[in-house]
């Protein structure tokens, strides 16, 4: 009854190309926007930060980041975690040779130094693709993986081959304490994830969902495939570069080679099938999808009162992931995002679907 | 023409790789011939993974990125049932156990998604992985278990007058060699002689004409699924008699990837042959290659081996895009 669009009418053309064409989903930004920003950080507790909404946030800027590739461009990409590394380790090494530097700088250098390398790695993507092209980025995965644990100067020589990070500071704000990271997060995210809009809104997303529809037809509608798949790839990457400076210096501090593996890639991958391929809000559902089942499955089984393992819990964890990748491919292939396109719908109908 | 010598530019790179400890005396011959048999041995069992990939993905187009969790869990399932019972009986428990893993694969992952594109289906195999990692540590446990063949792990000397010192090799290997060797036997048998290897053949070369003439292609999906679960049985036995039953096996189906990629994606013999090469160009790579790279550009450590191979399918994509005994076909864009 509230969610309706009668007499809301479209006089101009901009009016009609808004983001959010729905008056009561621009009120619902708002509230949401003014949520997040000004009522939550004072009224959740350090762990939820900590433990779900700081992961969360980082983690739905690399979905973004992989989901313009795979979900809108249609190249699949086994490698992300990759260049989540690159961009941590280009802003350690950014910020320890180059100290003057902001770190707002810092962030979008490292951004660019890990489209730089995605854009290598995407290079074969112009000759090849579908599981050609996985192997191919599976090669990413494991070649940069190799190069931050052996090549020292990458960490500083530091003996273990971990590294650690200095605390964030912006124009004299430090980033320290758990509301000032989330607030600083959120931030970022919230204007990336603005840009991502706009991006697959506009010509460049046109061009990657023609790419990815039927390449041949693309082409020959005068959308040049070089063009289309690398900068899907660059702007992929770059995305996932400043999630992983995020994920090193906000998150996780200090970070050993490790932290970047092929599981942190699958996972990326399990967040847009599972939050919904080709959609920026699917993104967020599948991170947060992502980062809250396993504290869930921690937390559940001791309010029931049955006591679990933690490999139990893990294993727990891999059945119930692994089913509901198969379950969202075979039910409903775009994922949350399309429930929630779907619970939209039955809303404006609602009470009366006829 | 331009293809041929890039193919055999390559090539003669990977030869002059593969002599030039030898020719310039950095190893004295024997110790040479032991890493070849090791990459050997090693790119035994990549073959017997990358078998049951090219298997499944003959008969059915999918990339069965699952292989290695099935590996893995085979090679649990014999090994905790022979605590408790001869290890035939479990052996053969385990077969049943993988034909019934292919029949509830066929019925719940394939037959939904049927007609699908290859990348969604390999991200449903994915699924699978997780799901089968998941279910088989939480059945049968997660710590590192023991396959006993009842074959001597002493290393055996030979060739002790033409070489000095001689050249150590394992049993067991042999014994995996051996194995390995039947079992393709076997399965160039099934595929040749029987019936429902034939159908097999025509479902391979043609979905939609095996199907309009009569061959049940549900039934064929089930059977390959099995076909590949027995090779996995076979892949994580071998592995697991030689370095015990750990999580690490199901790893061993990333190594595959290169491996078919390499022999292409449809045959069989490229399976076995690529399998040798990322074999054993892997150990000479980290054998020779590692400390050499280590000293020049002062790393922390060798470790070539964790992406060689996949350098090594990459550039052979590069000029041979449809692997070594791949079907060839163009499409563009």
């Amino acid at each position: 009854m509230l969610y309706r669009e009668n007499g809301q009418f479209k006089t101009t053309y901009r009016q009609d190309q808004q983001m959010l064409p729905i008056l009561q989903d621009r009120i619902f930004m708002a509230l949401l926007l003014l949520f997040v920003f000004g009522v939550a950080p004072f009224i959740f507790s350090d762990y939820l930060f900590l433990s779900i909404l700081i992961p969360f946030l980082v983690l739905s800027l690399a979905a973004i980041g992989l989901n313009l590739l795979v979900g809108y461009c249609g190249q699949i990409s086994l490698g992300h975690a990759a260049f989540m590394s690159v961009g941590a380790y280009a802003a350690y090494n950014l910020v320890l040779r180059v100290p003057q530097l902001n770190f707002l700088v810092v962030l979008i250098l490292a951004g660019l130094i890990a489209a730089l390398v995605g854009l290598l790695f995407g290079i074969p993507s112009l000759r090849i693709r579908g599981l050609y092209l996985a192997v191919a980025t599976l090669a990413a995965q494991f070649f940069v993986d190799w190069t931050f644990a052996r090549v020292k100067w990458f960490t500083n020589y530091a003996p273990s081959g971990s590294v650690s990070t200095a605390t964030i500071d912006i124009f004299g704000w430090t980033v320290d304490t758990p509301v000032r990271k989330y607030l600083f997060l959120l931030a970022v995210v919230t204007v990336f994830a603005l840009v991502a809009k706009n991006l697959v809104r506009g010509h460049m997303g046109r061009a990657w969902m023609a790419m990815r529809d039927m390449d041949v037809a693309a082409e020959v509608i005068g959308i040049r495939p070089v063009y289309a798949k690398l900068t899907a790839f660059g702007v992929s990457s770059f995305y996932v570069g400043v999630a992983g400076a995020l994920w090193g210096f906000v998150y996780l501090g200090s970070w050993e080679p490790l932290a970047f593996d092929i599981n942190l890639s699958l996972n990326l991958l399990f967040m847009i099938i599972i939050g919904g391929m080709g959609s920026i809000l699917g993104s967020f559902f599948g991170a947060f999808f992502i980062v809250a089942l396993p504290i869930l499955l921690n937390q559940a089984p001791e309010w029931l009162g049955i006591h679990l393992s933690t490999a139990m819990v893990s294993n727990l964890e891999a059945m119930i992931f692994g089913s509901l990748i198969i379950f969202f491919l075979i039910v409903e292939p775009q994922g949350l995002a399309r429930l929630w396109a779907i619970g939209k719908e039955k809303l404006r109908l609602w009470p009366f679907p006829h | 023409m331009k293809r041929n010598r890039n193919l055999i530019i390559l090539c003669v790179f990977l030869l002059a790789g593969l002599i030039m400890p030898l020719a310039t005396g950095a190893s004295d011959p024997g110790f040479y011939i032991e890493v070849l048999l090791g990459g050997l041995m090693a790119g035994v069992l990549y073959s017997l993974v990358a078998l049951g990939f090219v298997l499944i993905f003959k008969a059915s187009g999918v990339f069965n990125f699952a292989q290695g969790a099935m590996v893995l869990f085979a090679a649990l399932s014999v090994a905790r049932m022979a605590e408790v019972m001869p290890l035939w009986l479990a052996t053969l428990l385990a077969i049943g156990i993988m034909i019934a893993f292919a029949f509830i694969v066929e019925r719940l992952v394939l037959r939904p998604l049927v007609n699908q594109d290859p990348v969604v289906l390999l991200m449903a195999t994915l699924g699978v992985t997780y799901f089968l990692n998941g279910f088989g540590q939480a059945v049968w446990g997660s710590d590192i278990y023991e396959i006993n063949l009842g074959i001597a792990k002493e290393p055996v000397m030979i060739l002790q007058n033409l070489f000095q010192g001689g050249i150590l090799i394992n049993k067991d290997d042999v014994a995996a060699a051996v194995a390995a060797v039947v079992l393709v036997a076997l399965l160039a048998l099934f595929f040749q002689k029987t019936k429902t290897g034939r159908a097999l053949r025509a479902v391979a070369d043609d979905h939609l004409a095996a199907q309009s003439i009569g061959i049940p292609l549900n039934r064929i999906w089930v059977i390959v699924w099995s076909v590949a679960g027995v090779v996995a049985l076979v892949a994580g036995v071998i592995w697991g008699a030689k370095l015990g039953v750990q999580f690490s096996v199901s790893q061993v189906a990333l190594k595959a990837l290169p491996v078919v990629i390499l022999g292409g994606f449809t045959s069989i013999p490229g399976a076995i042959l690529g399998g040798l090469i990322i074999g054993v160009g892997e150990k000479m790579a980290e054998v020779f290659l590692a400390p050499i790279a280590v000293k020049a550009f002062d790393l922390a450590g060798g470790g070539i081996e964790n992406w060689f191979a996949y350098v090594l399918a990459l550039l052979f994509l590069l000029v041979l895009p449809e692997g070594l005994f791949g079907e060839k076909h163009i499409d563009r864009v």
